[in-house]
């Protein structure tokens, strides 16, 4: 079985059945989106879609969140390239969902509202702590957002031939409409539309695949190995340096736990019992996309071939596509191109969501009004940051083409796992916690991953050409994400806040139970918006009102 | 907050299921940091072939994956049933 070496592929041309398949799916979630509308009328609607997503509903939502085109077309490509390295990549992406489930999920569900500052600030002083919470919610959305635009600027001047700033425009435009009308109603849809999708296209694709070597992973792998060595069944040059592993793979695994557009899905379901269901069902979806995924990498090796692959796109993102064109023909590549734009819109739709209710919920009701800003008021402004941010990803997308934006995708994680996934955990688990020991956990963790990031080899030689970098790793969070949770525990030591403590009774109840007390008016509160928050697992009918 | 009888039991709770998530937690720690370290020190072992196809390093790799997968459903179990059972005899079994 040669590889077709002189494949002849129609991608980078105008693909008509890729555009209509585009237009349905751009068609069935504005309509979503217009339904979903109407029943957007109070911040809970627009924010956690009034707590009335479903557990089985949610974990497909957070699917959707979660597997970007990156995942799908990246991985796939390595796996062509490279074979087993792309596994690794896998697992690092996944395993970060049982520490989700087993230490966030149910706690975030209990205590917040609609952002995971809610959390953190929940005992401590509303002002600094949501300032910072903020920071970090808008660096990570922010280079979130620039990695998927750009791709998506990339990725469809390949596959639909459409120019670059027309696609990242295209993209801005739809999301922009998802979120500023629907809300998390109409973003949730759009995420499970696009979960479905992707993960059938994907499954078929692989059908296709595996048909050819008789539904045997074995022999599509042995084929590869018969063609290219035994060595693409074996580590290659990704993992050389231990520590290096390392880091990526914690900031992998906790970064995951600081996303902001992941944790702000908790609030969509009714109680915390949904909310642990729901991470075990994206965590099996996600799990089982990156295993056929790693099928669709050797099936692409094998029977498009390398040199096709590489031919058309260096960094082998297209070998997806270009797999989906051998097996099934130009209309399953415009299907398979359809979804991976389709993936694009809706992970960019759920980062404009979250950085949306960090602008609004935290910086602006919080912070500014001091949760006296009336619901109509609070609605509008985060129609207007959601406006705002969507033009903003727009002009990011078009000011970085070019540039290899790639590195964005692990600085966003380590962000995550260093700037938010320290405090929001000591917050929950550690009574001792102070508003300081907060605030210095989370600038510490952004400006520290920042800096060691700028000052690694990704940038300095990748992207300045400097011979050497100051700071080894690629990766900082194997450094920052201990660093955070120090810098917390000492400040919090150094300043104790009997405030804070004297309430985390009041914290672990209600983290457990759900309820808080009766009356939580006893609590000196700064008149946190935690003070007046509804009562949301014992009856899960949150602000229905 | 009064420290009657029920606040106690709560606290147990509580202390319970952080002791679950901390073993799940560093079980998920253990499993992956383990494979990446077989990745980076024994990369012969990796390759090796059990079948024509499948090298120990697929296999281990996929095996993760399952795993991580099947601690949450462990974790889910129990948290549905005892915990939350646990739990509502708490609240007075509404």
């Amino acid at each position: 079985m040669n590889p077709a070496e002189t494949t002849t592929t129609q991608l980078g041309q105008p693909n008509a059945t890729a555009i209509l398949f585009f237009l349905i799916f751009v068609g069935i979630t504005l309509a979503i989106t217009y339904w979903a509308a109407r029943k957007t009328k109070t911040t809970s609607e627009f924010f956690a879609a009034g707590g009335g997503v479903s557990a089985a509903q949610n974990g497909f939502a957070l699917a959707g969140d979660y597997m970007s085109a990156a995942s799908f077309l990246g991985i796939a490509g390595l796996v062509a390239t490279s074979g087993f390295d792309g596994l690794i990549y896998s697992v690092g992406w996944l395993v970060g969902w049982p520490v989700v489930t087993f230490l966030i999920a149910e706690p975030l569900r209990n205590l917040g509202k609609y952002t995971f500052a809610d959390v953190v600030a929940y005992r401590l002083k509303q002002t600094p702590v949501r300032l910072s919470a903020a920071v970090g919610t808008l660096t990570v959305v922010s280079f979130y957002l620039i990695a998927q635009m750009v791709g998506a600027g990339n990725l469809i001047h390949l596959l639909f031939g459409l120019s670059y700033e027309t696609a990242v425009i295209i993209v801005g435009a739809v999301m922009i409409l998802y979120v500023l009308f629907g809300g998390m109603i109409a973003t949730t849809w759009v995420q499970i539309v696009k979960a479905v999708l992707l993960l059938a296209g994907a499954t078929g694709l692989a059908g296709m695949v595996l048909a050819k070597f008789g539904f045997s992973p074995l022999r599509l792998f042995n084929e590869a190995a018969t063609q290219y060595g035994a060595e693409v069944l074996a580590p290659g040059k990704l993992v050389n340096n231990p520590l290096e592993a390392i880091s990526l793979g914690v900031a992998l695994m906790f970064g995951t736990a600081g996303l902001p557009h992941i944790l702000m899905r908790f609030y969509t379901v009714p109680d915390a019992k949904a909310a642990r269901s729901s991470v075990f069902y994206a965590t099996g979806l996600i799990g089982y996309f990156y295993l056929v995924t790693f099928i669709l990498g050797f099936g692409a090796s094998v029977l498009v071939g390398r040199q096709a692959i590489t031919g058309v796109d260096k960094g082998g993102n297209m070998a997806a596509p270009m797999l989906a064109e051998v097996v099934g023909g130009t209309g399953f590549l415009g299907f398979i191109s359809a979804v991976a734009f389709a993936t694009i819109l809706a992970v960019v739709a759920g980062l404009t969501l979250s950085g949306a209710a960090a602008l609004s919920h935290d910086l602006w009701s919080s912070v500014v009004r001091k949760g006296q800003a009336p619901e109509a008021e609070q609605l509008k402004v985060a129609r207007l940051a959601s406006l705002f941010l969507g033009v903003l990803a727009i002009i990011l997308g078009v000011a970085f083409k070019g540039q290899n934006v790639a590195f964005m995708v692990g600085l966003a994680f380590a962000i995550a796992a260093s700037a938010n996934f320290p405090a929001l955990l000591l917050s929950m688990a550690w009574k001792k916690f102070t508003t300081y020991g907060a605030v210095a956990s989370m600038l510490t963790g952004a400006f520290s991953s920042v800096l060691f990031i700028f000052l690694s080899p990704t940038v300095q030689v990748d992207l300045l050409g400097n011979p050497e970098a100051l700071f080894p790793l690629r990766n900082p969070g194997v450094i920052t994400i201990p660093l955070a949770f120090i810098v917390g525990a000492v400040v919090s030591l150094l300043f104790p806040e009997h405030e804070s403590a004297a309430r985390f009774a009041e914290v672990k109840h209600r983290m457990h139970v759900g309820a808080p007390k009766p009356a939580p008016a006893a609590a000196p509160v700064a008149s946190t918006p935690g003070s007046g928050l509804p009562h949301p697992a014992a009856t899960g009918s949150e602000a229905k009102a | 907050m009064s420290t009657n009888p029920n606040e106690e039991a709560l606290e147990a709770l509580a202390a319970a299921r952080w002791r679950v998530a901390g073993v799940l937690t560093v079980s998920t720690l253990v499993a992956y940091l383990g494979f990446i370290l077989l990745v980076a020190f024994n990369k012969p072992l990796m390759g090796q072939q059990i079948t024509p196809g499948l090298s120990v390093g697929i296999l281990l790799g996929a095996l993760v994956i399952v795993t991580a997968w099947a601690l949450t459903g462990i974790y889910m179990l129990w948290a549905n049933g005892k915990y939350d059972r646990a739990l509502h005899q708490l609240r007075g079994g509404k």
